[in-house]
């Protein structure tokens, strides 16, 4: 499945280009963060990972293949939580994937677990707080074992203590082998997380780089101003 | 009139037998008509709102249109179907309380998927993205969004449980209000009243809206408790 490469993809609905060529190569392990302004197109980009885009050019090869070998995950910004309980929510994920109810329990008992929510798998998953709900989205993504897991800003309106808790899961779930590539607004987040950075603008990828040297370095002129905090004001007024 | 509405009370605090078996009649002919609308409409308005295909509209605006079909011309259609000389004569349905079910679940099951068509597309709206990046078949997402809906589709089948019952005018044709046989509320009540019987009339009508403030008082609850508990 890896690398995944991405050959000049396009999605560009109506003629306006969300995406307008994108180029990226990455790896089958550590964090990825997308970083970058409002309207880069980070969502859009996972979103046609996902398979939830059709894109409208370009390539996508994962591992040589046209499609992904392995399951792919993703965490909305706002998940979607049915009206019942914590598991039942936690097992929804799974449903697809034929496994006896044994083993469905096992895993959900086991993702409740390692997120700190096994104490509330019988209540309404609608009455969780905002980190509550985010730590159950990704035992729901957890629990399908993937390779893949795509983030979409998964602490966006999250407290520090309800982020540090979702950041300790998303590294817990790096280290059982997924590959994960999240989009986020916080820089400090970035630091803390990421094992490279991907920045874009305008609906392309302008730097790719080791978390390290993208803060200490940054090649581009939108990068330095992005991490100055200027780049969204300067786009604004340019608009 | 007072005297009328005591008698009509008498009927009702006495359990009068032929009250009570119109009555019964008429619950057992709705529930079914309501059961296999149910089972038809649901699914389907839920099929047609997760669902692109072209004449998509066309679909949603014959359903939505057909919530408003006139229970006589529903009546006459099925007298045609079901009389000797019709395709299904041979069943020898016709004037039975099957004719009424038939009858009634055709006037019940657009209304059903219409609703549920509303109630489903507006979920799906929400949900579909995070549905569709679990992998789950189209299938898997009708059932989904009828179990995470279920609460405002319960109200939608008490909705279609009163259309039933307070129908007359398909029952009438395909069942022939026959005393004891094919006899509901409805028709008795027409019945009664042009026979100037009115005590019969007035305690079938009371309980008519009885069964019909009932149903909207649970329908009602149901959706309290539910947003009390599930949110």
């Amino acid at each position: 499945m890896f690398p995944l490469r991405l050959t000049d993809v396009r999605f560009q609905p109506n003629g306006r280009a969300l995406l307008a060529g994108v180029n990226l190569e990455l790896g089958g392990e550590g964090i990825s963060v997308i970083l970058g302004p409002n309207g880069a197109g980070k969502t859009v980009l996972l979103s046609v990972l996902a398979g939830l885009r059709e894109r409208h050019g370009g390539e996508l090869s994962w591992g040589g293949r046209p499609q992904p070998s392995e399951r792919i995950a993703f965490v909305f910004q706002h998940p979607m939580l049915l009206r019942t309980s914590v598991a039942a929510n936690t097992a929804l994920g799974l449903k697809p994937l034929g496994l006896s109810a044994l083993e469905v329990e096992r895993r959900v008992a086991r993702v409740l677990e390692r997120v700190g929510l096994a104490h509330r798998a019988g209540d309404a998953a609608r009455h969780l707080s905002g980190g509550e709900r985010q730590r159950l989205a990704l035992a729901r993504a957890w629990a399908v074992q993937p390779r893949l897991l795509l983030l979409d800003e998964p602490t966006a309106s999250l407290d520090p203590s309800a982020t540090e808790a979702v950041e300790a899961i998303v590294r817990e779930i790096r280290t059982e082998g997924a590959k994960i590539l999240m989009t986020s607004h916080n820089l400090g987040q970035a630091m803390r997380l990421a094992d490279d950075v991907i920045f874009m603008t305008g609906g392309r990828v302008r730097e790719h780089t080791a978390t390290a040297k993208f803060f200490s370095r940054p090649q581009s002129d939108e990068a330095k101003l992005f991490i100055q905090g200027e780049l969204p004001w300067r786009i604004a007024f340019n608009d | 009139m007072l005297a009328t509405l005591l008698e009509a009370l008498s009927l009702l605090t006495h359990l009068d037998a032929q009250v009570v078996g119109i009555v019964s009649l008429s619950l057992q002919v709705s529930v079914g008509a309501v059961i296999i609308g149910t089972v038809i409409g649901l699914p389907l308005g839920a099929w047609v709102a997760v669902s692109e295909f072209r004449g998509r509209a066309a679909v949603t605006v014959a359903l939505n249109g057909m919530m408003g079909l006139p229970s006589v011309v529903v009546g006459i259609l099925v007298y045609l179907t079901l009389s000797r000389s019709g395709p299904l004569g041979s069943l020898g349905l016709l004037f039975s309380p099957t004719a009424m079910v038939i009858a009634q679940s055709i006037l019940v099951t657009p209304l059903l998927a219409a609703l549920s068509r509303q109630i489903v597309e507006d979920a799906w709206r929400d949900y579909a993205s995070e549905l569709r990046s679990f992998g789950f078949s189209r299938w898997q997402c009708v059932t989904t969004l009828l179990y995470d809906c279920r609460f405002s589709l319960v109200v939608t089948v008490l909705a279609g449980l009163g259309r039933a019952m307070s129908e007359v005018g398909a029952v009438m044709i395909v069942g022939g209000n026959i005393a004891g046989f094919t006899r509901v509320m409805t028709t008795a009540i027409a019945l009664e009243t042009s026979k100037g019987d009115l005590a019969l009339s007035i305690a079938l009508g009371l309980v008519l809206i009885a069964a019909i403030l009932a149903l909207n008082v649970m329908a009602h609850g149901l959706r309290q408790w539910a947003m009390r508990k599930y949110g």
